[in-house]
């Protein structure tokens, strides 16, 4: 089934009439994805050449890795030179911070590991019990869900979370909302996955409040296409609305389960966005029901420190990451940064611009 | 990391975990997050961090590829 959302005849027909609604409309088009798995089927399938010239694409905050803020990296750091094995997703690890990065700490001899998901974490912690582990649980909803249901079986007391899990509405709104002029969108493709967690209803603030048409949408080259299509068709009709291209999985109301797992687990409270900023109610942090897993009370590490720039000097990552720059304006793009030695952190993760750019070719991610 | 994987169930291990496969390839997952769905042997999961954490709605998809194939169709 999924074979049809690859359909060559079907992309063609979609983008024809996003050409025509386009013609109609007659002005310029800026549309937003905030999810690094849209950019990256956006730039594998090569849909940008399919769209018409005045309809741009523009990748925004959607790479988990990228937004992690050096403070909480610099954390994870701390508590592997304790003689703490921290497990952590392999993209965090060549991060490059003030701090250093954790493939620095391990070359110095810590224990870092990677993991690839967060009940592989719990099972590493069971297998050694005289060893103390730390998760470092970076991620946006579709993570943060899984880390608080680890909490549904008995958790081994040598084992604890580094949260640094973040939400993506609220970032988003932040966006639209705190750059007037800056951000002019006239749509948003909303991640799909993380509205099987949140609900798609978690997207309608932006038509209702900023009168900005959303499609909660999945990941294949027909999904986005669709989406798009829908986005043009609200601009050309003036009807603006919350739509979900992705029904087949998304739910207006999410997952309930999901949802109460990390009310139980979580307490919402702002969050450091490493580029972007604070963000008010947008990160994820254990309430004190679950204080014994909480690897920053267990260790005693708080490092927040915010002054300064907090990417790599003549790194674009900070415009990159708010949609207003695109990966081939900096100047170290596929120069002194590259996939094999990144410089900041959108070429390091698989999900950031950057890197998703470079692997498929720029020329390819944007049309010339 | 917010990379969605679907995959088909081929066997369910109550309370919270499951078999699942795509193109050869197995995985033990978690199913607590949807633990709630009536589940069976063959349903299509969307796997992410090793956590299923929706159900394929077979329905919905149906009424998705009708849609496609009828403008299809008309064009």
């Amino acid at each position: 089934m999924e074979n049809t959302y690859r359909d060559q005849k079907t992309m063609e027909m979609l983008a024809a009439s996003i050409h025509r609604r386009c013609a109609a409309l007659d002005r310029r088009i800026k549309v937003m994805n905030v999810c690094g798995s849209h950019e990256h089927s956006i730039a594998e399938w090569g849909l940008r050449d399919l769209l018409p010239e005045q309809l741009e694409l523009i990748p925004g905050p959607g790479c988990p890795v990228c937004v992690c803020a050096e403070h909480d990296i610099g954390e994870a750091i701390q508590i592997s030179k304790m003689g703490v094995t921290l497990l952590s997703f392999g993209d965090m690890l060549r991060v490059q911070t003030k701090y250093g990065s954790l493939m620095d700490a391990r070359s110095d001899g810590a224990d870092v590991r990677i993991i690839y998901s967060p009940d592989d974490a719990v099972a590493a912690a069971v297998k050694e019990p005289e060893r103390e582990f730390v998760l470092f649980a970076v991620g946006f909803e579709t993570t943060a869900a899984p880390m608080a249901a680890l909490f549904a079986q008995q958790i081994p007391a040598n084992f604890s979370l580094l949260t640094a899990l973040k939400l993506t509405a609220p970032a988003v709104e932040a966006l639209v909302v705190g750059a007037p002029g800056t951000n002019t969108l006239d749509g948003l493709l909303a991640p799909g996955h993380v509205a099987v967690i949140a609900g798609a209803q978690e997207w309608g603030r932006f038509p209702e409040k900023y009168g900005m048409p959303v499609a909660v949408t999945g990941f294949e080259p027909v999904d986005i296409l669709t989406a798009l299509e829908m986005i043009m068709r609200m601009l050309e009709r003036g009807k603006v609305e919350l739509a979900n291209e992705y029904a087949r999985y998304v739910k207006p109301e999410g997952n309930r389960s999901a949802q109460e797992w990390m009310q139980k687990v979580f307490r919402v409270q702002r969050a450091f966005w490493r580029a972007v900023g604070w963000v008010e109610n947008s990160g994820l942090f254990l309430t004190d029901t679950y204080r014994d897993f909480d690897a920053r009370a267990k260790y005693g590490v708080c490092l927040e420190d915010t002054a300064g720039s907090d990417v790599p000097k003549g790194c674009l990552c900070h415009r990159v990451i708010l949609g207003q720059a695109y990966p081939s304006d900096c100047v170290l793009f596929e120069k002194t940064c590259t996939m094999m030695d990144p410089v900041g952190p959108c070429m390091v993760s698989e999900e950031g611009a950057c890197h998703i750019w470079s692997r498929f070719g720029a020329s390819v991610a944007r049309r010339k | 990391m917010c990379l969605g994987i679907p995959m088909q169930i081929v066997e369910i291990m109550p309370p919270f975990r499951a078999t699942v496969e795509i193109q050869g390839v197995q995985r033990a997952v978690s199913i607590a997050l949807i633990a709630d769905e009536d589940l069976k042997v063959g349903d299509w999961l969307m796997i992410h961090v090793g956590s299923a954490i929706a159900k394929l709605d077979e329905e919905s998809a149906h009424e998705t590829l009708e849609v496609l194939e009828e403008v299809n169709r008309l064009t």
